[in-house]
């Protein structure tokens, strides 16, 4: 049959090693030397220009380090990480002091965010080119919502190399910098909040992280303060043999509240990359934190070459009374992901959500969930978990949902649905319920199911092929969760779906 | 070669060492068997007692649980089968063929002679160990996946000294429940370790009870496995009834195997001992077999009660349903494990787990972890899993109607746990532990 022939091309020529990040920028960068010491840790922090105790709390993380031993319990398997092989530093060359119009800009980095699909103006402001102060004002005329701006700031491998809308973001009072910059011009907020959410001592990966982390995002709105557009960090792994660690630090004062995004990219690489990022959101009495995240690293190629292994520790501490925590992650890429973004209820009838789409095709391994730890009285939360696997991937959910002896009234609703496309693939759900409260009320339910063939047939009936009905069928299973995302994030999460099932079908 | 770490002994793993060492001799079987039990106490000492940085054994940490470990029971005298001879209470109203352990001691003169009905055969594990040295009947063929290298089986397997060996041929229907009837009678604090077997040849029909029972003032702990064989389209119904003495410590575990077309139904009903864990290592080894395990904890005072389930289908279109309850008072702390694995090839799985734990009380506490382990892409599976207290409005309901607090509580509760309970088959044996969940709740206050 000819039309046999046509769709093996198709669906060869949409194998899933089509990995459209998978470029590589050639700039001229910085790296510290190769290996991990106490020396690439004090080098880390000589060039951040950092306070001393700022070298003392990473030396101290370091050492303790060394003491503890790589986790095991995940259902990932990976070949056995050198960490002597890594570099831990890596910085775009700078050309003088900052560039002053967008000529001077490596123009590698401008094709770089490009290709990325960040908008042109924006383009001219990450790369830190100023715009005339009226710009702004003539958009503040503007009736809202007509055009939704986002702040960005740009991770590439270790450094941040630009933040967008700092002027209108100071008026209000908010601070968004890199970390680096808030350790020098903010230490007293950094110093209050490092560590406290996710201590030094927390896990492997995030005692690595303390110890070497180079930059990230620092956020800190202000009482009563409601951020006036989107905070976003996109971060991008570029260098050979880099370990990218990054650490985000968002506080929330009393009655504020702030939107954060986050995406990532990797070039393709044969060599698996480390990725160890830590982040800590902490919301004060009525402050709300809304995170999102559109991972999308590399994931490897369809036989398993390559990819990034992804170590993420990301906690948020409701420390106040009705204060409330939202997490939405888009999984798709990353040859390993190990990843719990959770929640510690600690003020009375503070709330946290868990929103996840996890996808994985070809060789990845998801290991990822929640954990939402219950202490304070009449505190909520809310996990919505869908997993798809296809190719020979497998996905894990495993979360954890408990009550502290004076929770009174805790509630908790999770539901995780897991999709599985092809024989050679595997999901599967880890749950840890721990009630310790008689008045706390959980319910938790799971299923697994593969796409029902009567869906499938309905749309193809309608002239549907069989890859789009298979993408139409999971974006109606991901909707729940799609919704909570940003706009611009919905559909660039949307397009990433069908992306990532490519191959999957046949 | 990787060296063993080291842990220090407990009290208990060093008594358990000793008691091994000291009633070696006195344990049934020819030198095959005392080899085979020589490997199993090396793999339990290798392991150390259960605790909770194992992750099977998470909540029920037996470093912290079992203080000490109680001597070998000797054979029972006169007096502990006199007081054997009336246990088996809770179901006791049910007619059935008994076989009665004493101290974990088969005691031929309490029981009924099951061997000429026909096509059921029964030894003891003692005689059958002592006569023939065919100790291999206890490796069994699935034991590298179900449980193989579990502490506490492997345990088991070093110290037992008794249990029944059933073997049901094929075809026949066993007219009356078969019971197992487990009794500490000894007034000392000791331990028995008992093992059965039973092997349910194709198109067999039974239903066996396993009733344990003790004093209320003895702190003696129990140890007790069954290998099960449900071989194509038989249908085996189990009742497992846990009335232990009130300061026991009950370990049991049950590994079966069901083949093609097969039927289990197990129910596990728990409202004694102050320690307890049943382990489940059920494999649906054969294609559309039907499992449904299910059971009801009752617990007050600080009890402790864990249910670990692991149900593997290695093999496509089996259906399977678990339903577990536990009703928590006063202090009481319920565990539950379930694990259900869908092997790649088993398409057309149809896997369905309930738990749910009411808390009665503010220090109550409940943990599950209903675990889904999926490779094959045509199945349907699903979980859930509730904690919580009792529903007011639902309360509330009875009593505008009249019925005092405590009763409509009561009834609640009972509906609640009735769920689990109307999975039995049998209505006698369903009838007696509705009864027992009454009784249970008329002496709460």
């Amino acid at each position: 049959m000819p039309a046999l022939q046509e769709t093996v091309d198709q669906v060869r020529s949409i194998d899933v090693d089509q990995y459209k990040y998978g470029f590589v920028t050639d700039i001229e960068s910085e790296k510290a030397p190769k290996g991990l010491s106490e020396d690439t840790v004090r080098f880390i922090s000589a060039k951040k220009n950092e306070p001393e105790w700022m070298l003392e709390w990473r030396l101290a993380a370091y050492r303790r380090w060394l003491t503890m031993t790589e986790p095991t319990w995940a259902r990932v398997d990976y070949p056995k990480i050198d960490y002597q092989d890594l570099y831990y530093y890596s910085a775009p060359k700078k050309k003088g002091d900052g560039p002053k119009s967008l000529d001077e800009i490596d123009p590698e980095i401008l094709a770089t965010y490009a290709k990325l699909g960040i908008p042109l103006r924006e383009q001219e402001i990450l790369a830190g080119v100023l715009k005339p102060q009226s710009d702004d004002n003539d958009e503040d005329d503007q009736p809202k919502g007509e055009q939704r701006r986002v702040a960005v700031d740009a991770v590439f491998d270790s450094v941040s190399v630009a933040t967008t809308f700092q002027e209108e973001l100071k008026r209000s009072g908010v601070i968004f910098m890199p970390i680096s910059e808030a350790l020098r011009e903010h230490p007293e907020l950094v110093r209050k909040y490092l560590g406290t959410v996710v201590p030094v001592t927390d896990n492997y990966f995030a005692t690595l992280n303390s110890a070497v982390f180079s930059d990230g995002s620092f956020v800190y709105v202000p009482p009563g303060v409601r951020c006036p557009m989107e905070l976003s960090t996109y971060f991008r792994i570029n260098e050979k043999n880099t370990g990218q660690f990054e650490r985000t630090l968002i506080i929330a004062d009393k009655g504020s509240y702030v939107s954060y995004l986050e995406g990532c990219t990797a070039p393709m690489r044969d060599e698996n990359q480390l990725h160890a990022a830590v982040v800590e959101l902490v919301t004060l009495d009525d402050a709300e934190i809304k995170y999102s995240t559109v991972q999308n690293w590399y994931p490897g190629d369809s036989v398993g070459k390559g990819g990034i292994f992804n170590f993420v520790t990301k906690r948020g501490d409701c420390r106040g009374a009705r204060s409330k925590i939202s997490w939405t992650q888009v999984e798709t890429g990353s040859a390993i992901t190990w990843k719990y973004p959770s929640c510690i209820l600690r003020g009375d009838n503070s709330r946290g959500e868990f929103y996840s789409i996890a996808i994985s095709n070809g060789k990845q391994q998801v290991d990822s969930g929640t954990k939402m730890i219950h202490l304070g009285k009449n505190t909520t939360s809310r996990i919505i978990s869908k997993g798809i696997a296809a190719g020979k991937s497998n996905n894990t959910y495993r979360g954890l949902v408990s009550a502290h002896r004076k929770a009174a009234n805790a509630r908790n609703f999770t539901n995780c649905d897991s999709l599985l496309i092809g024989h050679h693939c595997g999901a599967h759900t880890v749950p840890y319920i721990e009630a310790k409260n008689a008045t706390a009320t959980f319910e938790h339910e799971a299923t697994t199911s593969k796409i029902s063939e009567e869906m499938l047939f309905y749309c193809m009936q309608r002239g549907i092929s069989a890859e789009e009905a298979t993408a139409l069928v999971v974006n109606g299973f991901v909707r729940d969760v799609l919704q909570q995302l940003p706009m611009e994030f919905a559909v660039e999460a949307q397009k990433l779906i069908s992306i990532s099932l490519e191959g999957s079908v046949g | 070669m990787n060296a063993e770490v080291k842990q220090i002994k407990t009290a208990a793993e060093s008594a358990l060492a000793a008691n091994f060492a000291a009633s070696k001799s006195r344990l049934p079987g020819g030198p095959q068997t005392a080899g085979e039990r020589e490997q199993a106490f090396k793999l339990f000492e290798r392991r150390g007692l259960p605790h909770r940085r194992i992750e099977e054994w998470k909540h029920t940490d037996l470093r912290v649980l079992m203080r000490d470990a109680k001597p070998l029971a000797a054979p029972p005298d006169a007096a502990a089968k006199d007081r054997a001879k009336h246990s088996g209470g809770l179901v006791s109203g049910v007619p059935m063929h008994r076989l009665v352990f004493a101290d974990g001691a088969f005691v031929p003169e309490l029981s009924d002679a099951v061997d000429f009905l026909a096509g059921v055969t029964m030894v003891s594990l003692a005689d059958m160990l002592a006569r023939n040295d065919a100790g291999s009947a206890f490796a069994p063929p699935e034991a590298p996946q179900a449980g193989g290298d579990d502490a506490a089986l492997a345990l088991n397997t070093a110290m037992m000294t008794d249990g029944a060996v059933i073997r049901i041929a094929k075809g026949t229907v066993v007219d009356k429940p078969i019971h197992l009837v487990f009794s500490h009678s000894g007034s000392a604090a000791t331990a028995t370790f008992t093992r059965s077997q039973m092997i349910v040849e194709a198109g067999a029909k039974v239903t066996l009870v396993e009733s344990h029972e003790g004093a209320d003032d003895v702190d003696y702990q129990v140890s007790t496995a069954l290998n099960l064989v449900v071989g194509d389209r038989a249908e085996v119904n189990r009742v497992k009834v846990g009335a232990e003495g009130a300061r026991a410590l009950h370990i049991a575990t049950l590994i079966a195997d069901v083949g093609e077309g097969a039927q289990l139904r197990d129910f596990i009903f728990n409202i004694g001992s102050a320690v307890t864990r049943n382990q489940l290592f059920v494999t649906c080894s054969g294609k559309n077999a039907n499992v449904m395990l299910a059971g009801a904890s009752l617990q007050r005072g600080t009890q402790h009660a864990d249910t670990t389930l692991v149900l593997d289908h290695a093999v496509g279109g089996c259906t399977s349903r678990e339903v577990f309850k536990a009703v928590l008072d006063d202090e009481s702390r319920n565990v539950f494990q379930g694990k259900i694995v869908v092997r790649q090839n088993a398409q057309k799985t149809d896997a369905r787990m309930m738990t749910r734990a009411l808390l009665l009380s503010d220090d109550a506490e409940a943990d599950s972890k209903p675990e889904l382990e999926i490779f094959a892409d045509d199945v349907q599976c699903g979980h859930g899993a509730t904690a919580g207290a009792l529903d007011e409005n639902l309360k509330f309901y009875l009593m505008a109607r009249g019925i005092p607090e405590h009763e409509a509580e009561a009834l609640l509760i009972q509906s609640f746990v009735g769920d689990a309970i109307e999975t039995i088959a049998h209505d006698g044996l369903r009838d007696a532990l509705m009864f027992a969940t009454v009784r249970w709740l008329g002496a709460r206050v």
